[in-house]
């Protein structure tokens, strides 16, 4: 599918993010916070798929990835004070370094394990990072760190929505990233046709990792405000559900389905009191009725570049 | 001889308080065909195992290439030349014929991570002789007509040749084959002892054959080692085997001696 | 002795976790998932025992001991019926599917059941005063001393643990139980009722994550529809330390884990990170020991 102008398709996407960045202060503010929310969500749902989609593990620890680049490179802006908006890149790429070297700490020890095993100690790590944050008073502890600046705009995130679509499609396009997909379909025959299975589940974690800060910077710089409980369980649970809704290992489709899960409480607000309780049983009845994904057609697997 | 290929010495594996493999000697030498057989439970697929790497002997010592395999990831030993099939086929279900045979030939020439996301000329060589190499040998084994196929979806007896076509994309010195003939009829056990020896002909190479079908054990075969409650019995050459006291009494019972 | 009290309260809200874990542990064992919801059951039996008790205080007096115990008998009758009717609506569907899609639904069962019971109509999100069941004297040894419903909490523990003990080890349902756990399929072939099996155990494991929610309640009087969240994820952690699918293990588990959140309270700079403790320790077992305490590892037939 990559094979030709792949990279041709990013420039393209990144161009439209940065046109409508500048046409931006002629849309409505709500829409426009949406739209943002809605990048934030696609840089997540994508980056987990590679962990839960295409490796075939199960992290449940997303959120406090997203924790830790959104609160590193929060704390980078608020050190810099004038010069924020001009190193704003780097501190969102310093974010996304940083998640990327606790997700290699956190994956090194945890991806030895299995299924649900790993997605309780992939839970727990998000804990923890919840409740080392709520007590570190250099990021605000329990009350959190405000005042964050707002530079976070369409260009930014889509921007960056647009490289992280590239990349983990174009590593899974590839003879080197087929290997996730077999360790997906079956360790064993993974390691005995060479395919180091560990470090191929760590490399998938720490990209993975690596973009859920990147989101978490620019989240940051657009509420302008973090709380640690913004990012307890529940939020990594809505990763999952994205990716799960979209059809583990189906980007399209999970980007689809990051759009639409966003986008969806905005629609419920009539019926706000029972937002969360139809969101519980869609999970539900999504399992039971579509566990491929809302959007899983009998597709044959695309031919490989 | 020369020096031997893989050497188990007095290799024993317990699991719990079961001794699945007990004191195992067994050597092979470059380019041999030997088979390993014995009844159900007999301990010879957990010897596959600990020479893949998979399992870890409890004792003893287990040696390829001159070099001791003891705790080496059973990827880093496909790196060394071990390569191998399995009893109950294990394709990788997800991805087509093509790619499992291309994901197994980027162990010797990996294009690599950062390779596949710049997609340089490099890359791009390096990708098209990987897909070279695999469908050249889709090619020899007739399944290239498969190549965008999803693997799973194959009829059988091209299932377990795919297998055998994976092992062999990792450039082994020895191959390991986990009951090929199992669920096969009569032509295409006929088929499989072609291809065995084709194999070890064109790739030079030691194959280590564990089957249930003596037909096809006793024809390829130029050795023989039997196991039997995790020990070995005999060893010889299929003549031998054939007569062996002990090798019939383990088969067909002491009543039969 | 302040190292006495902390070590006897630190046991009585371990063997709350412990009575939590065997429900997961248990569950686990016949269907190899993590049954979310059974944080959500705990929380149910509290709320059971918070609307029974002024009905059942009309007949039988203010704190009766007669009272308390048809209150915890009712509200375990409940979430037992309550936990074999998730099973039915929502694992039975999904018997044989991915591992993963169970979870998530789990996931989703426990949700769905926190989200409504947050709602104004139902529980409400607010924090509501536990009926004192019982009265809670204090007997003084020296400077230690001992709440009566700490002993309380500890003897109902140690007795429903030595039941469940026998009703697995020595009864029928019980060898039908460990069937299922070791091989669902093979059990099924030598005519164990599988799905009975399965409901008994969700009944079993709901009606003692009831008792461990009323129980908890009387130690910590308020609450509230995320109440089980906290316990149910360090009873969980303490069915894995323990080594998941292993009774005692869970036993051993919650009381290692209630000992040492109870102590590292004690510790002032600790004392905020004691949410973060229980996963600590969790991390810390299964890298040495991935598959619990008490658990054997297994070895995947390839």
């Amino acid at each position: 599918m990559l094979k030709f102008g792949a990279k041709r398709w990013l420039f393209i996407g990144i161009a439209l993010a940065i046109a409508a960045s500048f046409l931006s202060p002629n849309f409505n503010r709500y829409y426009l916070g949406v739209g943002i929310d809605v990048g934030i969500a696609i840089i997540l749902a994508v980056s987990l798929n590679l962990i839960n989609g295409h490796t075939g593990q199960f992290s449940l620890g997303h959120a406090g990835f997203m924790a830790v680049g959104g609160y590193f490179a929060a704390w980078i802006s608020l050190k810099l004070g004038e010069s924020a908006e001009v190193f704003f890149p780097l501190s969102l790429l310093a974010g996304g370094l940083f998640a990327a070297l606790i997700g290699l700490f956190v994956g090194i020890p945890s991806l030895r394990l299995r299924g649900d095993y790993l997605a309780i100690v992939t839970l727990g790590f998000g804990e923890i990072i919840r409740v080392v944050a709520q007590n570190t008073e250099a990021i605000g502890a329990a009350s959190g760190l405000k005042g964050i600046p707002k530079l976070t705009n369409l260009g930014w995130t889509f921007g960056l929505a647009a490289l992280t679509i590239y990349i983990i499609t174009a590593l899974v396009n590839s003879t080197y990233g087929r290997g996730f997909l077999a360790v997906h379909d079956d360790e064993i025959a993974a390691e005995s046709s060479g395919i180091n299975t560990t470090r191929y589940k760590v490399v998938a974690f720490v990209t993975g990792s690596f973009f859920a800060g990147i989101a978490g910077g620019l989240y940051a710089h657009h509420k302008q405000f973090l709380a640690p409980t913004g990012f307890d369980w529940l939020k990594s649970v809505e990763i999952v559900v994205m990716v799960i809704l979209g059809g583990m290992g189906r980007t399209a489709g999970v980007v689809a389905a990051a759009i639409l899960l966003t986008l969806l409480p905005e629609f419920l607000r009539e019926v706000s009191e029972y937002r969360m309780i139809l969101y519980a049983l869609l999970i539900i009845f999504l399992m039971i009725l579509r566990p491929e994904g809302l959007f899983a057609f009998k597709l044959k697997r695309r031919q490989t570049s | 001889m020369s020096e031997p290929l893989l050497e188990l010495k007095d290799v024993t594996i317990r699991f719990g308080g079961l001794t699945a493999v007990s004191a195992l000697d067994l050597t092979i030498h470059s380019n041999e065909l030997i088979g390993l057989i014995g009844p159900n439970g007999a301990g010879k697929t957990t010897a596959f195992n600990m020479i893949t790497g998979v399992y870890r002997p409890t004792s003893g010592q287990i040696t390829f290439a001159g070099k001791n395999t003891l705790g080496i990831k059973p990827s880093r030993l496909a790196g060394l030349g071990v390569a191998r099939t399995f009893q109950n086929i294990r394709l990788f279900g997800s991805l087509t014929v093509l790619d499992n045979i291309r994901v197994a030939t980027q162990l010797h020439n990996p294009t690599g991570y950062f390779g596949s996301l710049w997609r340089g000329k490099n890359w791009k060589t390096g990708e098209a002789k990987l897909e070279k190499q695999a469908l050249e040998l889709l090619e020899i084994f007739d399944l290239a007509k498969f190549r965008d196929e999803l693997a799973t979806s194959l009829p059988y007896g091209a299932q377990r040749r795919l297998e055998i076509v994976r092992a062999l994309a990792t450039h082994p010195k020895l191959l390991l084959l986990d009951e090929p003939a199992a669920g096969m009829n009569p032509a295409e056990k006929d088929e499989l002892i072609r291809l065995i020896r084709f194999v070890k002909d064109r790739y030079q190479l030691s194959v280590l054959l564990v089957e249930h079908d003596m037909k096809v054990v006793m024809g390829i075969c130029e050795r023989i080692a039997v196991l039997e409650y995790g020990r070995k019995i005999a060893e010889g050459t299929p003549k031998e085997i054939q007569c062996h006291p002990k090798v019939i009494e383990a088969y067909l019972g002491a009543a039969a001696v | 002795m302040e190292f006495l009290q902390q070590f006897i309260n630190g046991l009585s809200l371990g063997s709350v976790y412990a009575l939590i874990a065997l429900g997961y542990t248990m569950v686990y064992g016949v269907l190899r998932f993590i049954n979310f919801a059974h944080s959500d059951i705990l929380m149910l039996g509290a709320f059971a025992a918070f609307y029974l008790s002024p009905i059942v205080e009309k007949f039988c007096g203010p704190q009766s001991p007669v009272g308390a115990i048809l209150v915890v008998i009712l509200a375990a009758a409940i979430c037992a019926i309550i936990g074999t009717l998730i099973e039915f609506f929502a694992y039975r569907p999904l018997r044989g599917r991915p591992k993963l899609t169970v979870l998530i639904t789990a996931i989703g069962v426990s949700l769905f059941i926190e989200f409504t019971c947050q709602h104004g109509k139902v529980f409400g999100s607010n924090p509501r005063p536990f009926p004192k069941l019982l009265n809670d004297t204090q007997f003084h040894f020296g400077k230690l001393a001992i709440g009566s419903n700490d002993v309380i909490v500890l003897l109902v523990t140690a007795m429903l643990l030595v039941g469940i003990w026998f009703l697995v080890q020595k009864t029928r349902v019980g060898t039908a139980l460990r069937a299922v756990s070791y091989n669902q399929q093979a059990a099924a072939l030598m005519g164990v009722p599988v799905n009975r099996i399965i409901s008994f155990t969700f009944a079993v494991g709901s009606a003692l994550a009831a008792i461990a929610g009323i129980l908890y309640s009387m130690k910590f009087p308020a609450i509230e529809p995320l109440m089980g969240v906290q316990p149910g994820l360090r009873a969980f952690i303490a069915a894995v330390v323990g080594g998941i699918g292993n009774i005692p293990g869970a036993v051993l588990g919650g009381l290692i884990i209630g000992l040492l959140e109870t102590f590292a309270g004690g510790i002032p700079g600790l004392s905020n990170y004691r949410d973060a403790i229980a996963f600590g320790i969790l991390i810390l077992i299964l890298f040495f020991k991935p598959a619990g305490l008490l658990g054997r590892s297994t070895v995947e037939k390839v």
